[in-house]
C-alpha cells in the first residue's frame, strides 16, 4: 500500500508545507509517492526523500507551470489509480482546498481538511481537525475506502533523514476541458518569507499610524527570518496588501513566534493566530486585549519599543 | 443573469466556543448565529452584479428550521428567493451533494459561496460542487467581473494574486475584497417577509465523515510583562526561555 502527496512548488522550490505533508505521510509507515506538477529542477524533487518520501512522480509540463485546480485534480486522480494509493496526503492551502475537493469526487474519497494529528487506526480511521478558526478541535472518522488528509500548517514537525528519492516522469491524460480557465497574469511578492508557511510573523496594527511607519517593521521581520503581517483594518485602508491580513477572515497563521506591534488583539485578529506556539505583543495600551492571549508582552510605544528591540536582536547576533 | 448564492448559518465571530453533551455537541447557549461572513461577500457581489446588468438571485442553505432567520437575512439584503434544504449540514460532501442537486434544476449561470465556513473551516464545497457538475471551480476569489458570457476574477495566492479568465458558468469561493459586506435597510427587510422560501428534503443522505466528539485548546499561561526600558530581556527570553529564535 502507498500513499500519495500532492506536492506545490514556489519559485522552483518544494514549499515548505508540501515538505510537512511528506513528513506527514511517512510517519504512517507506508510507501510514500510525492507527486509535483509544472517545471521544477529533478534535484529539487529528489531531495523530498530526505522528508521520507520513496518515489517522485513529475508532471513536468510546462502548461501546469501555474497552479491550475482542474488540471491537477485529474493528473492526482490519474496517479493515485496508477499507483494504487487509497490515501492521498496535501498540505492545506489556497490551491490545496480546490484541488482536494474535485480529487475527492473524482475518486470517491472521503476528506479531512485542517488535520492537526496523524491517523488513529485502531478503531477505524480518525483524525483529529482544527475548526472554529483555531478555537476548537474535532475528532473526525473517516468513511470509505479511500481517504484524504489535507493538514494544517506548521502542525507537522520535519522529517529530514532520509536519502535522495528516485524522480520519475508521470505523463497523466488530462483532457482539454481541464484548461478552460485562464491565468492571465499573477502579481506576487519576489523572495520574501510565504505567510502561511512562516516559522516566525511580524505583524503591525493601526497603532503603527501609517504605511510609511512599515520600515522598522520590514527591519525587524527581515532580521528574524519572519514574514510580515498586518491586522484587518490595515488592510481593509490599503496601507498593506490584503494577503498580509492575518485572522479570522484573511490568513491564519501557526508559527512557532508571532509578534504584534500596535494591535490592541479584536477576537477576530485572536482567531488568525491563536495556534502560534510564542506571541508577543508590544503596545501602548496596557489595557489592550491582545496582552491577556501572549505569552510575553511589553507595554510600551512601538516607535520607541521597536528600534530597541531591532537593536538588542542585532547585538545578541 | 440567474445566480445562485449559498449561505452558511453560522457563530458570530466573537462567540465563544464551547460544548454540551460530553463534548458532543456545540453549545448554542447565548450564541449569535449569521450568514457566513465569506458567504456574506459573495451575497453582496451578486447584489452589485444584479443591480449592474439585471437577473435573479437565489440564496440556498443547507441547515434545520433554525437557519431561516438567517436566510430572511440574506433575502432582506437582495436575494429574490431562496431554498432552504432540511438537514443538518453533517460534512462537505453531503452539503455539496445538495447544492449540487439544486444547481442541476435551476439553471444557474453562476454559482457563489464563500471560501470556507468560519465553522468547520473545510474550504471543500465549492471545489465539490464544481465537479460534480462538471465545471470550473475557483476559490478565494477576490474579484469578480462579468462582461456577457465572459468572466475577469481575481484568486488569492500565496503572497500574491493571480489573474484569470474564463466563461460561465461556474462555481466560485468568494473572500475580501471582492465587495463590501452590505447591511439590510427598512425596505429590505419588510419586503423579505413574503419572498419565497421553498423547503426541500434532501436528496441524497450520504456522508463521509462524522464527528465523534471536539476538544477545547489548553488554556494559555498568564503573559509575562517586560519593562519598556528593557528591552534586550525580551531577547533573551525568547532565545533563553521559550527557545523560539
Amino acid at each position: 500500500m502507498s500513499i500519495l502527496v500532492f506536492v506545490e512548488t514556489d519559485e522552483g522550490k518544494v514549499k515548505k508545507s508540501s515538505l510537512e505533508a511528506v513528513s506527514y505521510a511517512a510517519a504512517m509507515g507506508d510507501e510514500v509517492i510525492a507527486l509535483a506538477f509544472g517545471t521544477v529542477d529533478s534535484a529539487e524533487l529528489a531531495a523530498t526523500g530526505k522528508n521520507g518520501a520513496n518515489k517522485v512522480l513529475h508532471v513536468s509540463d510546462s502548461k501546469l507551470d501555474q497552479g491550475n485546480i482542474q488540471a491537477y485534480a485529474t493528473g492526482i486522480a490519474a496517479a493515485m489509480e496508477s499507483t494504487g494509493s487509497s490515501i492521498l496526503v496535501l498540505a492545506k492551502s489556497s490551491l490545496g482546498d480546490p484541488v482536494s475537493a474535485r480529487v475527492a469526487i473524482k475518486v470517491g474519497a472521503s476528506l479531512a481538511s485542517n488535520v492537526t494529528s496523524l491517523p488513529d487506526t485502531s478503531d477505524g480511521f480518525k483524525v483529529t481537525r482544527s475548526i472554529y478558526t483555531g478555537k476548537a478541535f474535532a475528532n473526525v472518522s473517516l468513511n470509505g475506502d479511500k481517504k484524504i488528509i489535507a493538514i494544517k500548517k506548521n502542525a507537522v514537525d520535519l522529517k529530514e533523514d532520509g536519502g535522495d528519492a528516485a524522480v520519475e516522469a508521470f505523463s497523466p491524460e488530462i483532457p482539454d476541458s481541464d484548461f478552460g480557465v485562464t491565468i492571465t497574469s499573477q502579481e506576487k511578492a519576489t523572495g520574501d518569507v510565504l505567510l502561511p508557511e512562516a516559522d516566525i510573523v511580524v505583524s503591525g496594527g493601526r497603532g503603527l499610524k501609517g504605511p510609511e511607519n512599515w520600515g522598522m517593521i520590514e527591519e525587524l521581520a527581515k532580521l528574524l527570518g519572519a514574514a510580515t503581517g498586518c491586522s484587518k483594518p490595515v488592510s481593509d485602508v490599503g496601507w498593506r496588501p490584503h494577503h498580509e491580513h492575518v485572522g479570522q477572515t484573511g490568513v491564519k497563521v501557526s508559527p512557532t513566534l508571532y509578534v504584534a506591534v500596535g494591535i490592541s488583539g479584536a477576537i477576530q485578529h485572536l482567531a488568525g493566530v491563536n495556534s502560534s506556539k510564542v506571541i508577543v505583543v508590544i503596545n501602548k495600551d496596557a489595557e489592550a486585549p491582545f496582552f491577556k492571549a501572549a505569552d510575553y508582552g511589553i507595554a510600551g510605544d512601538a516607535f520607541e519599543v521597536v528600534p530597541k528591540l531591532i537593536e538588542a536582536l542585532k547585538s545578541a547576533n | 443573469m440567474n445566480i445562485l448564492v449559498c449561505i452558511t448559518h453560522v457563530p458570530d465571530t466573537t462567540s465563544k466556543i464551547a460544548f454540551t453533551d460530553n463534548n458532543t455537541k456545540f453549545d448554542k447557549n447565548g450564541v449569535q448565529f449569521i450568514i457566513g461572513p465569506y458567504d456574506d461577500y459573495a451575497l453582496a457581489r451578486a447584489v452589485e452584479l444584479k443591480e449592474a446588468s439585471g437577473g435573479k438571485i437565489t440564496v440556498l442553505n443547507v441547515g434545520e428550521a433554525e437557519t431561516e432567520p438567517t436566510i430572511r437575512k440574506a433575502l432582506a439584503i437582495g436575494a429574490d428567493e431562496a431554498i432552504r434544504v432540511n438537514a443538518f449540514p453533517s460534512d462537505s460532501f453531503f452539503v455539496a451533494n445538495q447544492i449540487a442537486a439544486i444547481a442541476k434544476e435551476g439553471n444557474y449561470d453562476l454559482i457563489l459561496m464563500g471560501r470556507e465556513s468560519i465553522d468547520f473551516n473545510g474550504g471543500q464545497v465549492h471545489g465539490m460542487v464544481g465537479e460534480m457538475l462538471g465545471i470550473p471551480s475557483l476559490s478565494p476569489v477576490m474579484s469578480l467581473d462579468i462582461d456577457g458570457t465572459k468572466a475577469k476574477i481575481s484568486r488569492e495566492i500565496e503572497g500574491g494574486k493571480e489573474y484569470i479568465e474564463l466563461d460561465l458558468p461556474f462555481v466560485a469561493g468568494c473572500q475580501e475584497p471582492i465587495a463590501e459586506w452590505k447591511i439590510p435597510n427598512m425596505r429590505g427587510i419588510m419586503s423579505a417577509r413574503t419572498k419565497p422560501l421553498n423547503v426541500v428534503e434532501p436528496s441524497d443522505n450520504t456522508v463521509q465523515s462524522e464527528v465523534q466528539n471536539f476538544e477545547l485548546p489548553p488554556a494559555k499561561g498568564a503573559v509575562k510583562m517586560v519593562d519598556a526600558e528593557n528591552v534586550g530581556e525580551l531577547v533573551n527570553l525568547l532565545k533563553n526561555e521559550a527557545k523560539v529564535i
